[in-house]
């Protein structure tokens, strides 16, 4: 994304950093660390991308044919790792270095040299994981969710695991307190907490969020390195442990970890929607609320995750009433948003079309979560087909969607160059028609009997796997139109005008010219 | 008329469901239901179906109202209302209530799928990596034990022969139950954590190691039904499937006498001297039944998580210290390996399947290990 830069805005030069690589490492600018970020996102995602190709391409047909069941536990595992940890929140970091700043009337973060370190962390403990793989006895093969006590009988791979999970906890903490301090902070004089655009309100909660259950992941991991190698036995029952403990752990940084890649999807969809139907957001303060309280709950529901366990009946129940619960704000937000469309003066360019098949795709995952949230029908579709259906609902077409979403309606700001539409609408056609059929015919999967993570299944599920495994090709090719896309606005695209969406109105739209300027805000904008 | 037309299709879709629900076996629903708990289960599943679908409806309906109507490309004009306290309010109620009657059903469900009280039998089921043990506690049948593993062949996996009908479900030993009767499984685990499910029963409960839980089924009617492990337990997860004949009282009660007269004629005299070829012979079906998935049938294993048994050290020397591997499993730097305790078998599986290994492959010690040897070092 060289077009950030390199244009002449008076003292805005900054001739005086260093060029080439040096600039990279050393930089402590929001700009080029949100660049950085979102390159290295993208990698991840092609890293964790090529991990799905194996797991489908091995799917394909019932029978062994690609790999051996050892590795298609690696990449069931890393795919999940990597995609979670790896893609999906770096690239809404990324989204939250670039955009708050610009969006509060900043101008930098408030911590640019913890800014720098935050991202530098990232690359190592990529590099940790992808190695795990080469390592004797290969890469953690206990799945994503790491469950001791399978974990604990793991090779090395899963100690260098551990290590990539404490590096990625520690830079989402610093880079968290850096959004939180800016946010609080930074904000322009006038620009009042409920004057601010939503997709700071979603990033203020995230980051707190994040700040409060890193440090429970990294004390669960260290938990099983400790059991691995120092003679603890935390889940071991012969010497006075429990396995589910680690999944009590486990859950309470995961679930909250759900919101935390969902809640900054929800920001850049209330930005887009609002934006294309020239309409303001119809319920701002209902939407703040609303996304608090699901931030809140996340914490009381971590057991839905282990209905199987055989929690006492109490515990089971309470979790059901208290899951059901997040329904309720979550419905409160999809009905604003098609609150905000209805009667709205309606466009769909690219950003728009996203947002949409975030909102209809979303929703569907919600509804698969009102079903897994019922403990007995939870009971049937634990562990199954039906709930990676669920999930990639909620995570692909949810934030991965949503994160297309911002890409297309920032890259104008962030480049200064337009993107091609009508590559821009190939690719959400290409992605929206090939993700549901990867995923929807897994609903019946799940609902049939196939239980996730095997790596050969019964005659029965073989036409749907097909059809998935086709379907999940397809949608990892058409991510190469969004790479196309992308270098293309960088390297040619038409100049931007300040702002190409009429309904757009936060600051970086209405005060800064498009490219954004090196430091964004050096005297704060007037805000009315 | 936006409205009618979504009312006819949500009409048609559901229509469609239930005509597909309704065929034998559907591929795009529940296996059809054969135990009271499945049963509720599968109700309360179409009810929540039914009430996402009316939101489905509702939601969506409205926003391709929008999208087709409010257009900027049809002259639509933005209109500018936003905020409203009232409108907030309702559809923060509405949902709220709906959740509350929800729950009526889906706790009395919960109830009656937890309380495993007053069985009229009880099986163990013990997770191994990768198979089934299963020991009939209480009730007709009482004392009965057996091991069940996956027999679907390799080449079939490997795809050097055409797959049977009941390709990956099919076990060599299935656990067999009256219908009717109130049978509560009581699950546990050896190494890591499993989880016994059979859909078509409605039950699934996680097997954590060191730990007992409880599940209960009755099955309507007699039949076959089968399930998988669904709980990641490593390498071969996918491979330790679960079979349940469920059969009448009669021909349940055929079944525990036979298996009676079964261990009577297979227990072994302790003091048995045998041949090297007797205990070679044995210890080739135990390896196949217990070592062959990590150990593989060549001797060479899967280095490093499973070493080789060929050409091995232990395999090679004493024999004490063989029957202690097998015996107490092996732990490294004071933590469990993937080789396990494997004090479950009989002391003449444990001194077949060590003879075996000791004169496999390139292994030619030429001995002979005695169950009494077992025996002696047992704790």
């Amino acid at each position: 994304m060289e077009a950030a830069h390199g244009h002449a805005h008076g003292h805005d030069e900054h001739a005086h950093h260093p060029s080439g690589m040096m600039r990279w490492i050393t930089t402590t600018n929001h700009k080029d660390i949100g660049t950085m970020y979102l390159w290295f996102s993208f990698t991840m995602f092609m890293v964790g991308g090529i991990m799905a190709f194996v797991i489908r391409a091995e799917l394909f047909q019932p029978g062994l044919q690609v790999v051996n069941p050892d590795f298609f536990n690696q990449m069931t595992t890393l795919h999940g790792l990597i995609m979670v940890f790896g893609a999906i929140m770096p690239a809404f970091v990324g989204f939250a270095n670039w955009q708050i700043p610009m969006m509060i009337g900043a101008p930098d973060m408030a911590f640019p040299r913890l800014n720098n370190w935050s991202f530098w962390l990232l690359p190592p403990a990529a590099l940790l994981l992808v190695v795990s793989l080469f390592v004797p006895g290969g890469g953690a093969s206990a799945g994503w969710t790491l469950y001791a006590p399978l974990s604990v009988q793991l090779g090395m791979g899963m100690d260098l695991t551990i290590f990539a999970v404490h590096i990625l906890g520690m830079s989402s903490i610093l880079g968290s307190i850096n959004i939180i301090t800016t946010i609080l902070n930074m904000r322009a004089p006038g620009m009042t907490m409920m004057k601010l655009p939503l997709f700071v309100w979603t990033w203020l909660i995230t980051a707190y969020l994040l700040v409060a259950v890193m440090p429970v992941l990294a004390g669960a991991v260290t938990m099983i390195l400790t059991d691995r190698h120092f003679g603890t036995h935390f889940f071991n029952a012969a010497g006075g442990g429990d396995p589910v403990l680690y999944q009590h752990i486990f859950w309470f940084f995961g679930h909250p970890e759900v919101y935390i890649i969902a809640i900054p999807a929800f920001g850049v969809v209330s930005q887009v929607i609002p934006a294309f139907s020239r309409k303001p957001l119809f319920g701002y303060t209902s939407m703040v609320y609303a996304t608090a309280s699901i931030a809140v709950l996340s914490f009381i529901v971590w057991a839905h995750h282990m209905y199987t366990v055989g929690m006492p009946v109490v515990g089971q129940l309470f979790f059901m009433y208290a899951t059901t619960l997040i329904a309720v704000p979550t419905g409160v937000k999809v009905f604003n948003w098609v609150a905000t469309m209805y009667k709205g003066s309606l466009t769909f360019e690219t950003p728009m079309l996203f947002a949409c098949g975030f909102l209809f795709l979303f929703t569907m995952g919600g509804f698969t979560g009102l079903v897994l949230s019922i403990t007995p029908v939870d009971v049937q579709l634990h562990d199954t087909y039906y709930v990676v259906a669920h999930f990639h609902y909620v995570m692909v077409a949810g934030a991965l969607f949503s994160a297309f979403s911002g890409i297309y309606f920032w890259l104008p700001k962030w480049t200064g160059r337009m993107y091609n539409e009508t590559l821009g609408k190939t690719h959400f056609w290409l992605s929206f028609v090939f993700f549901n059929v990867t995923f929807f015919p897994q609903h019946f999967l799940g609902m049939a009997g196939m239980p996730r993570r095997i790596p050969d299944y019964a005659l029965q599920f073989a036409d749907f796997n097909m059809l998935s495994s086709i379907g999940a090709f397809g949608f990892g090719l058409s991510q190469l139109v969004f790479l196309y896309v992308v270098v293309k606005t960088i390297t040619s695209g038409e100049k931007a005008p300040q702002s190409p969406w009429e309904g757009a109105d936060t600051l970086e739209w209405t005060q800064l010219p498009s490219p954004a300027p090196y430091h964004s805000f050096e005297t704060p904008p007037v805000i009315k | 008329m936006i409205g009618r037309w979504t009312n006819s299709l949500a009409a048609g879709v559901m229509t469609g469901l239930w005509s597909i629900a309704a065929a034998a076996q559907s591929k795009v629903d529940f296996q059809t239901p054969q135990s009271p708990v499945a049963r509720d289960v599968y109700d309360l599943h179409l009810i929540i179906l039914g009430i996402c679908v009316v939101i489905f409806v509702g939601v969506f309906g409205v926003m391709l109202y929008s999208i087709i109507n409010h257009r900027k490309s049809v002259g639509h004009k933005a209109a500018h209302f936003h905020e409203n306290t009232t409108v907030e309010i309702i559809w923060t109620i509405i949902p709220l209530f709906v959740l509350v009657l929800m729950m009526i059903p889906a706790t009395k469900t919960l109830l009656t799928m937890r309380d495993a009280s007053s069985p009229d039998m009880t099986i163990k089921v013990t997770g191994y990596q990768w198979k089934w043990g299963y020991e009939y506690l209480q009730g007709e049948g009482e004392g009965i034990r057996f091991y069940s593993t996956l027999i679907t062949p390799r080449d079939q996996i490997e795809g050097r022969a055409a797959k049977g009908q009941n390709y990956l479900l099919e076990v060599d030993n299935p656990v067999v139950v009256p219908v009717g009767r109130k049978v509560r499984v009581l699950t546990t685990a050896q190494d890591v954590i499993h989880s016994w499910w059979v859909p078509a029963l409605g039950v699934k409960q996680d097997a954590n190691p060191g730990f007992i839980r409880d599940a209960w089924f009755k099955a309507d009617s007699p039949g076959i039904y089968r399930g998988q492990c669904t709980e990641l337990c490593g390498k071969d997860h996918g491979f330790m499937p679960i079979v349940v004949h469920a059969v009448t009282p009669e021909k349940y009660a055929a079944w525990v006498a036979d298996q009676k007269k079964m261990m009577v004629a297979t227990a072994v005299d302790p003091n048995k001297q045998w041949t090297l070829d007797e205990l070679k012979a044995r210890g080739a079906k135990v390896y196949s039944a217990n070592c062959v998935a990590c150990h593989q049938a060549s001797g060479k294993g899967i280095p490093p998580t499973f070493p080789a048994l060929s050409g091995s050290q232990v395999v090679n020397g004493p024999k004490a210290e063989q029957i202690n591997v097998l015996l107490n499993g092996v732990a490294k730097d004071g933590k469990p390996t993937a080789m396990v305790s494997f004090k479950q078998l009989s002391d003449a599986d444990l001194a077949a399947v060590i003879t075996y290994t000791r004169n496999s492959w390139d292994n030619k010690t030429g001995e002979a290990v005695m169950p009494a040897d077992v025996k002696a070092q047992r704790k």
